[in-house]
């Protein structure tokens, strides 16, 4: 099975900060694989390790994404593909979609494409969908469970208060949420072994496309973006015996609807 | 799993004594393996501190025009704190601002990242989010790391895991620590605007300033420091553990004490506390070096406990950048006979002592049995303080002289033989 995965190299929202005046600040916040992509690479290489095939992983981000690309080669990628973006990330996933896209049919034939149901940063959820739609494949999303049988795939898609199961011929795109497994991290050998692997950097003129026909597509503007900073709520329960104070924590955080109840 | 390649030196830790002994075998064209358990250089580093600088120009000349240094320090502190009053001695040296400059403050979370990097830009190969767990012996002579499951060997392996290193241990070279030779020390990072560190520290243009914090520790041995960053402050203490234990104080109150001591307080002042950190330190001197290398094994930085306390300055970095140097050439020596058992090893301790870091931690031997005498930290600062108060208040009433009210204020704390055994063993030990 040939499988491609979609990653992107997001902002490391933990390490956003507010300013006073509700600003996220988001110059030199460093980036790091969304997490979900990494469910999707670990989906991918529970694939393989069963049925054998490749694994091939593609990213349209900075630079510096080659990092990250790394992490996912020693994951178990065989090979990654970075398509650099020019515009710092200022564009939407239409235009996401047009890069990959093109990265995609550039590389060739592919079975499955997984990616994450959403990135941890922008969380748009398009990227997935919009991808399958302009491919003009099927597309299953939310997967928390997925299985491979001769040209079909089964999923299990998580809709909150139903699990929905769903079958679909290759070539197909899915997206999975956080439940579907547990990432690797990767070990010493093989990270050592994920340098030796190749790394494919195109520029989008590699791609038939340019920074301007990008901008065109990308027509959604951010106007805004407001952050807030959440308080600390400063309870501290003290100087009494334990069952007490059990009891007053407990009535805390039902109180503060923390305990699901 | 088996080796697909062999490296010549696998280095445990990206820190600056690993990525330095990193970097110089790398330039000499070995196949150096650094192995890093944070998610990159400097991830599980807490330091903001004072590296001196020398030592380091010599391993990397004029490293101050790229590394990320954050300020030139020509302004250093001693400060003795009482309850409510401070004595501070000032030396302002311009002269040390200039290059090859006296020491910077840094932050060791950038600066780890560039030094990993030069080792990388010379052919080291730095894995991250990897964890050294154990060391591959065959007859006591040690061949290789082992992580997880996987095993990789090397003709030598360099550890600088840093002060709570385990390898030293399962290397045979010391024991476990007691609870008298370890500290621990805090830090907070307090943020606050480039311009009001200037105006409130009386420095610029790129200078900072150092200080040393003497008493107000709760009768605990022990010490805090000041360095100004660019835009922030790093604020800490280092209290031996057993003494805390012996006190039932716990470290944290001691920075909250420091916080709202009046002479700090106003330092601080507006600052927002970006980092809350703690770390291992040991200062027990040349007493506590472990032996420093073995069959296929060699220890560096504060791995090795290369720490300097001479109450003056505390060194560890440039010990650290020294020590890496040292334990690469000692590598480099022995790749030549192609001999690295512990005797061909050896050369490592000639090369420390020729970058004279055995030969101060000698000197210093006794300093940190001063850290035993418990008047240096509960009585003298609050003497210094009290005395120098009354000296300086004006009052109705008849005046005394100096040395009068210094013994007046000696009363029931501390005896003239006490003072005078003390001042002696300060004589010796500095």
């Amino acid at each position: 099975m040939e499988i491609i995965v979609c990653a992107k190299y997001a902002l490391d929202v933990a390490e956003i900060k507010i300013d006073p005046s509700g600003k996220p600040l988001l110059d030199g916040v460093p980036r790091r694989v969304s997490d979900i992509d990494k469910n999707a690479m670990e989906a991918a290489v529970n694939i393989k390790e069963k049925q054998g095939g490749t694994i091939k992983v593609v990213c349209f981000g900075p630079a510096s994404a080659k990092e990250g690309l790394k992490e996912l080669l020693a994951m178990g990628a065989d090979e990654a593909y970075l398509v650099e973006d020019p515009s710092g990330g200022m564009l939407d996933t239409a235009a996401t979609v047009e890069a990959l896209a093109a990265a995609i049919q550039k590389i060739g034939s592919f079975d499955l494409i997984l990616c994450g149901e959403a990135t941890t940063d922008g969380y748009t959820g398009q990227v997935g969908p919009r991808l399958a739609g302009k491919l003009g494949i099927p597309q299953i999303t939310y997967a928390r469970n997925l299985n491979v049988e001769g040209n079909s795939v089964t999923a299990e898609r998580d809709l909150e208060d139903a699990y929905e199961t769903v079958k679909a011929p290759t070539p197909v795109l899915v997206s999975v949420t956080r439940e579907i497994n547990v990432p690797r991290i990767p070990s010493l050998m093989a990270i050592l072994k994920a340098s030796k692997k190749p790394m494919t950097i195109w520029k989008l003129e590699d791609l038939g496309l340019s920074k301007e026909k990008l901008e065109q597509v990308s027509t959604l503007q951010t106007v805004d973006l407001q952050g807030f900073a959440v308080e600390r709520k400063r309870v501290v329960i003290k100087d009494k015996p334990v069952e007490e104070a059990v009891q007053e924590l407990v009535s805390y955080l039902m109180k503060e609807k923390a305990l699901g109840v | 799993m088996a080796a697909e390649e062999k490296f010549d030196v696998i280095v445990v830790g990206a820190g600056l004594a690993g990525s330095t002994a990193a970097y110089v075998l790398a330039k000499e064209g070995l196949q150096v393996l650094l192995i890093e358990r944070g998610r990159q250089a400097g991830a599980k580093n807490m330091t903001g501190g004072i590296i001196y600088s020398r030592v380091v120009h010599e391993v990397f000349p004029n490293f101050w025009e790229e590394a990320p240094v954050e300020r030139a320090i020509t302004s250093y502190n001693i400060v003795f704190l009482g309850e409510n009053s401070a004595v501070t001695l000032n030396l302002k040296a311009p002269g040390l601002g200039k290059p090859p400059y006296n020491a910077f403050s840094v932050l060791r979370a950038k600066f780890d990242r560039w030094i990993a990097g030069k080792a990388e830009e010379a052919g080291a190969t730095l894995v991250t989010g990897v964890t050294v767990d154990e060391l591959v012996m065959e007859n006591g002579k040690v061949k290789g790391i082992k992580s997880g499951s996987d095993e990789l060997l090397a003709d030598v392996v360099i550890d600088a895991e840093g002060a709570k290193s385990l390898l030293v241990e399962k290397a045979g070279l010391r024991g476990d620590f007691k609870p008298e030779d370890v500290s621990v020390g805090v830090k907070e990072l307090i943020e606050l605007p480039e311009e009001t560190v200037n105006e409130r520290f009386n420095v610029g243009g790129g200078e900072g300033a150092s200080y040393t914090l003497v008493g107000y520790t709760k009768g605990v041995a022990g010490g805090g420091f000041l360095y100004t960053n660019k835009a922030s402050i790093s604020l800490g203490i280092v209290a031996r553990i057993d003494m805390l234990v012996e006190k039932q104080v716990k470290v944290h109150e001691l920075i909250e004490d420091y916080k709202v001591h009046p002479f700090i307080s106003k330092l601080i002042e507006g600052g927002n506390v970006a980092e809350y950190s703690a770390q291992i330190i040991h200062e027990g001197g040349i007493a506590q070096v472990p032996r420093l290398y073995s069959d296929g094994f060699l220890a560096a930085g504060s791995s090795a406990c290369l720490l300097i306390n001479n109450l003056f300055t505390l060194r560890g970095m440039d010990l650290a950048v020294a020590s890496g140097a040292a334990a690469a050439r000692a590598v480099l020596k022995a790749k030549e006979r192609n001999d690295f058992s512990a005797s061909s090893l050896s050369a490592y301790e000639s090369l420390l002592r020729e970058a004279f870091i055995l030969t101060d931690m000698e000197a210093f031997r006794r300093t940190p049995s001063l850290l035993n005498n418990r008047r240096f930290f509960t009585v003298y600062p609050d003497l210094a303080c009290s005395v120098m108060e009354e000296l300086f208040s004006v009052n109705p009433a008849p005046s005394e002289k100096a040395f009068k009210v210094v013994r007046r204020h000696m009363k029931g704390k501390a005896g003239l033989l006490d003072v005078l055994r003390d001042l002696l063993g300060v004589y010796r030990a500095l």
